[in-house]
């Protein structure tokens, strides 16, 4: 009997393979009575082998991914795995108390854990007991026989079932094997869904009950279109799913003709197409995939990936490496935007009941002022490389951009005096609160270009967190009070003659799309997936004709449908494919 | 046996990754190699054992190598202390 079941679609796409389950098996571990001392002993140590077997690979493929600085935690791993003093003591426990295995290495990371406990001032080392809990659990998995899952250990074609997609899940990804992503938790906005677009790979999310209900190796067709997993499908649905695989490829080699082709309106209106990314990884598929500048590159995965604070230099090197990449075309970097929600170890983050509104981004980057200097400083001195524009997010109120601007002049005249070479840097804001929107005409006389992120500006308009699921209903990018927000930014950006960019899921929405081109927006950035359809909308509209549908939306529309309706009526033929 | 003092001047100490070098080093000899700080004395090929000193900016360490190949061990560590710029 199949069933189907149904989540979020979160990134195009349809492909049918098999499940792997990227869950953490019951690592539950028990007393038992041992008879023979020495088999003991000697199984503790085939499951050390086997586990720095497995982190080898994991090592192994994060090096091909990330570089070699970036694997450093998996070096760490195994030494850790290879202590000769962890295996002494679990040794003795095994033999003085005639302990099973399990219960021994529990017992001796429970004691280590108590002699760190005392060292709170140094975040480093509770940092490391996390370590310790991450690599014996893997050596406990050996031990009772359960697989502990990682990506760098799967070796053919699969599709990936977990709760959540975290950042750090993808470092070990060998692109080659991985399908797709089906997850329990998120919505369209949420890291999963923006993973894996990024990766241009179809998903669907917040199914609530995928991993309970797949099990490992089972066939399944994964929709990331229409947001439905099919399980075991039966030969016809398995071959109409291949059709249309067939057939999205034949129109992706159709869409890959407009990869060098610049992005102009059929009245001949010139846009900018750009990218979002979150790495370095992700430089060859933008590229591939014909973006022309990179509209945002997001910096928080540099700080979550890392185990502590990554140095000046590690960051100079990403940003120089996403530059040169680019050069001559733009790129925009944002200063990091993190928060209460995804706390980074080292640094330290009081509880909030509210994180969305706490302080996060340059709420943060103001008050640690350390951490802000140290990334501004590898901007600059990355800036000599390629055509930098450095973005400060959340900005709320022009103070806060004064503030941020002047720490940044306070490094770069510093670095001047120091003759470190440095590029012509735009610094600019991301318009995301809405406070911000609405006094869009202010900012405009201060900054070099606007960025409306918005994720966050339709969050924070409609009051709705955009991962309760609950809520979702409420995440309407076509919503007439987000357009007037929308228009008043691009108007009041061309009045004092700067930019106005959109770096949110909206820019590569094909609805939001003709309204956008019609406000008249300079530069459109998404995820890599979107890019080349969004080039071949823009090449069939009409730039002049649309103000009229703009100016119907921004005064007419009471709501969302309404708005969707005008659209599909002014452009009936472009919006199907 | 091979016995020297260090002036650890990095401004983290020996944190995570200096310290998985360090024992990555010391791990390569034969020879036992320990750590000593303040009044206490580690394995410096066991990075649980490095790792719970918590050693800081300024701290005064001592290593110890005792063993056939103990002048190339503590050459190797020295070297690894300071191209990891925790000591001059």
């Amino acid at each position: 009997m199949r069933t189907m079941l149904k989540g979020i679609a979160a990134s195009d796409g349809v492909v049918c393979g098999q499940v792997y389950r990227l869950v953490d098996p019951d690592l539950t571990v028990h007393r038992r009575a041992i008879t023979n001392l020495d088999n003991e002993v000697n199984r503790f140590h085939q499951a050390l082998e086997a586990a720095v077997s497995d982190v080898e690979a994991i090592k192994t493929r994060a090096t091909k991914n990330l570089g070699t600085e970036s694997a450093q935690v998996f070096s760490a791993h195994i030494v850790m795995l290879k202590d000769p003093e962890l295996t002494t003591r679990v040794d003795a426990q095994i033999r003085d108390q005639q302990l099973n295995a399990e219960v021994a290495l529990a017992n001796v990371v429970q004691a280590y854990e108590h002699s760190f406990a005392g060292l709170t001032d140094n975040p480093y080392m509770q940092e490391r007991i996390t370590d310790l809990h991450d690599v014996t659990k893997r050596v406990t998995a050996h031990l009772l026989r359960v697989p502990l899952p990682d990506l760098a250990l799967v070796d053919h074609p699969v599709i990936v079932v977990t709760h959540d997609l975290i950042p750090s899940d993808t470092v070990s990804v060998n692109p080659r094997y991985i399908l797709g992503f089906i997850t329990d938790l998120g919505g369209r906005t949420s890291h999963s869904s923006i993973l894996a677009r990024s990766m241009a790979l179809p998903a669907v999310v917040g199914t609530k009950t995928a991993t309970t209900q797949l099990t490992n190796g089972e066939m399944v067709i994964l929709n990331g279109t229409h947001g439905q997993v099919m399980v075991d499908p039966d030969a016809d649905e398995l071959a109409k799913a291949r059709t249309t695989m067939h057939q999205r490829t034949v129109n992706q080699k159709r869409l890959n003709r407009l990869r060098h082709h610049g992005t102009v309106s059929q009245d001949g209106v010139g846009v900018t197409l750009a990218a979002n990314i979150g790495t370095a990884q992700d430089l060859p598929s933008i590229l591939k995939n014909g973006a022309e500048a990179v509209g945002l590159m997001r910096t928080e995965f540099l700080y979550m990936d890392a185990a502590e604070l990554p140095s000046e230099d590690d960051q100079f090197d990403v940003y120089k490496q996403v530059l040169t990449a680019l050069a001559p075309r733009p790129v925009v970097i944002r200063t990091l935007d993190i928060g209460g929600d995804k706390p980074l170890p080292y640094l330290k983050h009081k509880p909030e009941t509210n994180p969305f509104m706490g302080d996060r981004a340059i709420r943060q980057s103001l008050t640690h002022q350390n951490v802000f200097r140290s990334q501004l400083r590898a901007l600059l001195r990355a800036s000599a490389f390629g055509n930098l524009r450095i973005m400060f997010p959340m900005i709320a109120t022009l103070d806060e951009f004064r503030q941020a601007k002047a720490i940044y002049d306070d490094e770069r005249s510093a670095l001047t005096v120091a003759q470190v070479p440095m590029g012509h840097v735009k610094i600019g804001m991301m318009v995301e609160v809405p406070a911000a929107a609405l006094l869009a005409d202010r900012f405009a006389q201060e900054v070099d270009f606007m960025s409306i992120g918005t994720n966050d500006l339709i969050g924070y308009t409609m009051a709705a967190d955009r991962t309760n699921q609950d809520v979702a209903y409420l995440y309407q990018p076509y919503h007439p009070a987000i357009l007037r927000l929308v228009n008043r930014v691009i108007t009041a950006g061309h009045s004092a003659g700067i930019p106005v960019a959109m770096c949110g899921e909206m820019a590569g929405d094909p609805i939001a799309v003709p309204l956008l081109l019609g406000m008249g927006l300079d530069e459109f950035s998404m995820g890599a997936g979107s890019i080349l359809k969004t080039r071949r909308l823009i090449s069939q509209l009409n730039a002049h004709d649309l103000q009229a549908l703009v100016e119907t939306a921004l005064n007419s529309a009471s709501t969302s449908q309404e708005v969707i309706t005008m659209v599909q009526a002014a452009v009936p033929d472009l919006l199907k494919s | 046996m091979e016995k020297r003092e260090f002036h650890i001047t990095a401004e983290t100490g020996i944190h995570a990754r200096p310290a998985t070098l360090l024992v990555q080093s010391a791990s390569k000899f034969n020879s036992e190699v320990s750590l000593q700080y303040q009044d206490k004395s580690v394995n410096l090929k066991s990075i649980m054992g490095v790792m719970s000193l918590g050693v800081g900016q300024n701290a005064e360490i001592t290593i110890t190598a005792d063993g056939d190949d103990e002048a190339d061990a503590m050459t190797a560590v020295a070297e690894t202390l300071k191209k990891e710029g925790l000591s001059d």
